[in-house]
């Protein structure tokens, strides 16, 4: 296949954002039909390079081929134009309309609306590839694997003939996804291309005739699927263990155990169970690190444990009692510390003031009100400790706090939840954006809390910072905890493996 | 050409006053524009504007008579929309508030007016909160939209009240169908002799101290801003927001509920259709023109007052139809919303 000249070749990609090498002199090519992967970790490139193809970003250097001809690509709308599709994971589509309705937005073929023509079109495409739709269906009433269905055809109607599909099998079922698989199959048969970015090692080896693995933005090597197993791919994804590097030896304070959750199920907002029948405890003075990709129910089950969002079923104990509800105010008052994965949206108020924001969870406790009045003084005193002790930089009090910056942000919403001295600690993505100064300063934070006995479920992304603070690890996939192991036993190509699906006892 | 908006830093203090300043301008421009419509010259209009309304003593008196139920729709929807639930009914609150003060006023009681005023009072806020509690109710039990149902919510009561005051409630004594005369005792007392200057305003004033003193001092009044700020993050933090917003509503339409007990305490001394002149509807542009603040909504109650006043002698002397003042009410809305945005960005043009 590889002998035929490739439909798309991008070469020299660069792309920074903030001093961050998104990608790093990236060659990638893609040929016709055929279903290329692209596999990475989180931050690892994919996604960037994607957004550079489809028109969404501007590379910083490096140059696009489309079928032999330079592309100039400034917008989606010249991207489309060239014959490039993508398939988001979230999907855009009208809910209140129709399917044909959505199909015919954005075509520009005429003034007038014509039903039955674009009801044929659709009609046609459905056939030739499977892609089963009825035209005159509502989109609410549809099922996630049947919008998708609708976003290919949509991308299909504006002429793409690559195709970028993003973690496609996010939203679907196993029968879904497989009959997305034949979808794909039988449209590379007729002259179409697929980039098929996943993480999952299953589906990429079931799927997909060539492999392209990205690591910390550079394109580390390209197999052929049939010529690579699992266990390989996980390697290149998640590189060696560098043997000389020390692993951080903490002196285990680790006490009984203070929280306990078992049999917790928990829905996604697409219905399905993003959270399946999980068990875990964490004990005190210990922090245990849920590693991950993003999208495997990480964000439900820090909401279910930050109290906005309901769980489906399970039991959640606290030094031994039953939570019976998991109710912020509850939390709070239980020494239950929460830093939100949605800092900006969840846990601050962006055009209020610095006190405002410290007052938030703690303005009716005695000694910051006086009868139905606040305490000012009081209020005001506490802000300006808080924020010399966590050395949170900025202008004038009285200013909005949106004016913070990402890592001052963050150690606000730290200073928030700290003073209330928690004894377990939920974090979600703590150091997500931040800086490297502002990553050792939250990170140090946590590892002092781990001193003082509170237990600190971590769920970030970032394999290194779990693998550096955890005492514990577990690994987390579509919705299930793989396993849970010590640090000591922990290295990354284990882990790689599980948090691209593959589970140690296979046969 | 590429016209873009890019985030800027917001205004300093001077910013708050400089544009609901510009939005008043664009209103006086856009609205002489429809004078010059009507055949009538704008400078003559507006110089009637200012001297039929302080341009006199009398004037004066009768603005400030004017400004007292402005002030109190004010605070209703300044307080509302503080906690982002859009009161647009405190029109119909304002005449719950006079069914409140009617009935109370005209009962056979007899009661001293220092007892009676705080009664007729009470009932007015009463009914008011209890009016304008439903449509909060309703958005945080069932998600409905605060616009649609405060606003329909004017109509219902507005036609309860004429249905009533045509049959049930209507004075056997009068020609014109209202609500029987209310006792001698409950009525305002006027401050100014020969003049309508009446309690209210003192009230009002007051009232707008009050609500200062809430949202500034209070632990309510902080989660009432929180809970305007940022829903999400106020529930995240242990805020009842669903408790947040409807006790805002309730104090809110008990707010308007006060106008009305003006109307019908000072002024007719009855409850009759019609009575309330949009003091309802002009609270939203007071409120907005004032950005939201309790002493903003004094200056922009004031303004409107004005603008009211004003327009009923420059009427009478340009022959331009009274309905102006209307006119400039929404114009200043939108002008004013037109505006906001340039607190937070700027206009780029690029060619």
């Amino acid at each position: 296949m590889e002998e035929q000249n490739p439909v798309l070749r991008m070469n020299g990609i660069n792309k920074s954002f903030l001093g961050v090498k998104a990608n790093q002199d990236l060659n990638f090519e893609l040929y016709p039909r055929e279903i290329c992967a692209l596999l990475g970790e989180n931050g690892a490139g994919k996604s960037t390079l994607m957004k550079i193809l489809f028109g969404l970003y501007k590379p910083d250097t490096g140059e696009i081929y489309i079928h032999g001809q330079k592309a100039d690509i400034k917008s989606p709308r010249d991207a489309i134009r060239l014959g490039v599709g993508m398939v988001h994971q979230h999907f855009n589509l009208v809910s209140t309309h129709q399917v044909w309705e959505n199909l015919v937005l954005g075509l520009e073929d005429r003034f007038l609306l014509d039903k039955k023509q674009a009801c044929q079109k659709i009609s046609d495409f459905s056939h030739k590839f499977g892609l089963d739709v009825n035209p005159e269906a509502y989109v609410w009433q549809l099922s996630a694997g049947e919008k998708q269905r609708i976003e290919i055809i949509k991308v299909l109607l504006h002429g793409a003939k690559i195709l970028i599909l993003d973690e496609p099998t996010a939203v679907l079922t196993m029968q879904e996804s497989e009959a997305l698989f034949s979808v794909l199959q039988d449209m590379t048969k007729s002259d179409y291309s697929v980039i098929f970015i996943s993480h999952k090692l299953r589906e990429v080896i079931r799927l997909t005739d060539r492999v392209v693995v990205l690591r910390r933005g550079k394109v580390i090597d390209s197999p052929m699927t049939a010529q690579t197993t699992e266990e390989e791919l996980a390697r290149l994804m998640m590189g060696d263990e560098k043997t000389d590097e020390p692993k951080p030896v903490y002196s285990s304070k680790k006490g009984r155990e203070i929280l306990r959750i078992e049999n917790l199920s928990v829905a996604s907002d697409m219905g399905f169970d993003a959270v399946r029948d999980v068990s875990f405890g964490i004990h005190e003075g210990e922090i245990l690190g849920l590693a991950g990709v993003s999208g495997n129910g990480q964000r439900e089950l820090a909401q279910v444990l930050s109290g906005v969002r309901e769980l489906r079923k399970g039991k959640i104990y606290l030094r031994g009692d039953l939570v019976p509800r998991l109710k912020p105010s509850l939390l709070i008052n239980s020494g239950w510390g929460r830093i939100p994965e949605d800092r900006m949206t969840e846990g601050l108020l962006l055009n209020l003031s610095l006190m405002d924001n410290l007052l938030l969870e703690v303005h009716t406790r005695p000694e910051f009100r006086k009868g139905p009045f606040l305490n000012l003084k009081k209020a005001k005193n506490f802000t300006e400790d808080l924020i010399h002790e966590f050395d949170v930089r900025s202008g004038s009090y009285d200013l909005p706090v949106h004016h913070l910056s990402g890592g001052n942000m963050q150690k606000l919403l730290l200073a928030r939840e700290l003073f209330l001295e928690p004894r377990f600690i939920v974090a979600g993505q703590p150091t997500r954006g931040l800086d490297v100064k502002g990553v050792r300063f939250i990170q140090n934070l946590l590892l002092r809390e781990r001193e003082r006995g509170t237990a600190i479920l971590l769920i970030s992304e970032d394999l290194d910072e779990i693998m550096s603070l955890s005492d514990r690890i577990a690994v987390i996939y579509e919705g299930e905890i793989m396993e849970i192991f010590d640090r000591q036993e922990a290295n990354r190509s284990r882990i790689g493996l599980m948090m691209a699906g593959v589970r140690e006892d296979h046969n | 050409m590429k016209i873009s908006l890019q985030k800027r830093n917001p205004l300093p203090w001077w910013g708050k006053i400089l544009l609901p300043l510009g939005a008043i301008v664009v209103s006086i421009l856009f609205s002489s524009l429809i004078i010059v419509l009507t055949g009538a010259n704008p400078a003559k209009a507006w110089y009637y504007i200012f001297w039929g309304s302080i341009g006199t003593q009398f004037a004066l008196l009768e603005t400030i008579v004017k400004m007292a139920p402005l002030v109190f729709t004010g605070l209703a929807c300044a307080l509302a929309f503080r906690a982002q639930f859009w009161n647009i009914g405190a029109e119909g609150q304002l005449y719950a508030g006079c069914f409140g003060a009617a009935l109370l006023g005209a009962l056979p009681l007899d009661l001293p007016a220092f007892l009676y005023i705080p009664l007729v009072l009470a009932g007015g806020f009463v009914a008011g909160g209890i009016w304008g509690v439903i449509p909060g109710i309703l958005k945080v039990k069932y998600n409905a939209n605060d616009i649609v149902t405060t606003l329909l919510s004017n109509y219902i009561i507005i036609y309860l009240l004429e249905a009533l005051l045509e049959g049930a409630w209507r004075d056997p004594q009068s020609g014109w169908p209202h609500s029987p005369l209310i006792n001698d005792s409950a009525r305002f007392p006027i401050l100014i002799p020969r003049s309508r200057l009446h309690l209210g305003i003192v009230l009002a004033l007051l009232a707008a101290v009050v609500v200062y003193l809430l949202m500034q001092k209070t632990i309510l009044g902080y989660q009432i801003k929180v809970v305007g700020e940022n829903p999400r993050a106020a529930f995240f933090g242990g805020i009842p927001t669903g408790k947040i917003v409807v006790i805002t509503a309730l104090l809110s339409g008990g707010l308007a509920g006060l106008a009305g007990v003006g109307e019908v305490c000072a002024i007719q001394y009855y409850l009759v259709g019609g009575m309330a002149a949009s003091y309802g509807y002009f609270g939203i542009a007071v409120a907005m023109l004032g950005g939201l603040n309790p002493f903003g909504v004094i200056l922009g109650a004031f303004y409107f007052a004005i603008i009211m006043t004003g327009a009923q002698v420059m009427s009478r002397m340009t022959g331009v139809p009274v309905y102006l003042a209307d006119i400039i009410q929404g114009v200043t809305l939108l002008a004013l919303l037109f505006m906001m945005p340039f607190d937070h960005y700027r206009i780029k043009i690029r060619f």
